[in-house]
């Protein structure tokens, strides 16, 4: 559940922002780091952005997430 | 690569020798749990080693007492209920919200946000969020709790049991019966509470805390780290997920958890009252406290016959000890709640280390 994914963070109003996890657009709010700026890369949990993060950690994080995607996918193939 | 493993390899075989004994580390986050296994390291970690499965799913430590209040105003025609997807197939007495799901009035919500628009959209409605998480999930609470008051909602109610992760740490080890030499802690609870956050426990008990991020090498890293640690006798709180999480961690966030909660005692599954351990709104926030509103006693439940993941959630037992693990108690019909959430030991368990045995 304590799982956070990286997001750019696409337009920004206030605290309010639409961040880009991996082409999906999600609705987020930037209260807690009020440092972050259009462009940045945060990371998000349950709709809020928690911290700001670089582009490398980023990359590792989405490589990590895609590995998993692949993974249950030959999960599956195996199981079923 | 290969050279980054064989240096982490001989710190834990050196830490194993001097020991003359395994070492037991407690990795507190499910998340962690799911990335060892998937990354086969369990079956690849030198035999000085052994990993215990913590208290680090907030959905594995909600007392059964707390599921079944839920699931006794989930019964109410003027309720709904919103809570995040992991909560709802936690079996209390009376079933679970799945089961209760086709009275439409469970709402699965992705932010505490939603909870909020929920009982924007629903006025005739009494909106309770379901407030579980560790300190990760509580600053959106408290987000919401604070925009609650100041737009004058009314119908919205928080039932909060936001845990705090240091505690159940140091309640484990006051338990004279744990093996815990060192804790492998959370990446993402500790991007809100810090490296730190951890340094209590390292005063107090003399064990390693070291914070790693949820890639295989830095967990392998992070437990060399712990070795060296144990080895030179000089634990410490320390991170190596040092892109993201700092020694002081989201001051933003804890201020908000200070301003909007008090820390009292509460109850865990399978751990017990733990002091101060618990996250409920503080006496001006009163009006939105579903616990005020509903008048809920909240009396701490006995933990279900044969179920075992007290002792799985203090790193007692393994998964498969438990009588009822992958007989009555599975994925699908999960019996504890370890079984349910995805992050949970005894799923992660059924999950990667049941194939290994089939073959």
């Amino acid at each position: 559940m304590c799982l956070a994914v990286p997001a750019r963070i696409i337009e920004l109003t206030g605290d309010d922002a639409v961040a880009d996890a991996i082409g999906n657009h999600i609705q987020i709010k930037t209260t807690l780091v009020p440092q972050a700026k259009l462009g940045d890369i945060v990371l998000i949990h349950a709709g809020f952005a928690i911290a700001v993060v670089d582009e490398e950690e980023a990359q590792k994080t989405w490589q990590l997430l895609a590995d998993l995607d692949n993974f249950s996918k030959t999960d599956k193939r195996v199981s079923g | 690569m290969l050279d980054r493993i064989n240096i982490a390899y001989s710190q834990i075989d050196k830490a194993h020798k001097l020991l003359g004994r395994r070492i037991n580390v407690m990795e507190v986050c499910g998340t962690h749990t799911v990335s060892v296994f998937r990354a086969g390291l369990r079956e690849a970690f030198p035999k000085g080693l052994k990993l215990l499965s913590g208290p680090g799913c907030p959905v594995c430590v909600t007392d059964q007492g707390y599921i079944d209040v839920v699931l006794s105003l989930a019964e109410r025609d003027d309720c709904l209920i919103a809570t995040y997807g992991d909560m709802i197939r936690v079996p209390g007495r009376k079933g679970s919200l799945e089961r209760k799901a086709d009275r439409g009035n469970i709402k699965i919500i992705l932010s505490a946000q939603d909870a909020l628009n929920l009982a924007k959209q629903n006025p005739g409605k009494k909106v309770l969020f379901v407030a579980v998480g560790f300190e990760t999930t509580a600053p959106a609470t408290a987000i919401v709790v604070n925009e609650a008051m100041q737009q004058g909602i009314k119908n919205l109610f928080i039932f909060s049991n936001h845990k705090l992760v240091v505690p159940a740490m140091q309640a484990l080890l006051l338990d004279k019966n744990n093996k815990i030499d060192a804790f492998l802690c959370p990446g993402h609870v500790s991007v809100i509470i810090g490296s730190d956050a951890y340094k209590p426990v390292v005063e107090q008990f003399k064990k390693p805390c070291v914070v790693a991020g949820f890639e295989p090498m830095q967990i392998i890293e992070a437990l060399a780290e712990i070795c060296r640690q144990i080895v030179d006798g000089k634990p410490q709180a320390c991170s190596l997920y040092s892109a993201v999480v700092t020694g002081a961690g989201n001051k933003t966030a804890q201020k908000i958890i200070e301003e909007t909660f008090d820390a009292v005692d509460g109850y865990w599954r399978g751990l017990g009252q733990i002091n101060k351990s618990t996250l409920k709104l503080k006496e001006k926030f009163s009006s939105l406290d579903a616990e005020k509103h509903f008048k809920v006693e909240f009396i701490p439940q006995e933990d279900i016959t044969g179920c075992r993941c007290g002792q799985v959630l203090c790193g007692l037992i393994d998964p498969p000890e438990c009588g009822l693990f992958a007989k009555s108690c599975t994925p699908d019909t999960p019996v504890g709640p370890c079984m349910v959430s995805s992050e949970g030991a005894c799923a992660a368990w059924f999950k990667y280390a049941r194939r290994k045995r089939q073959k």
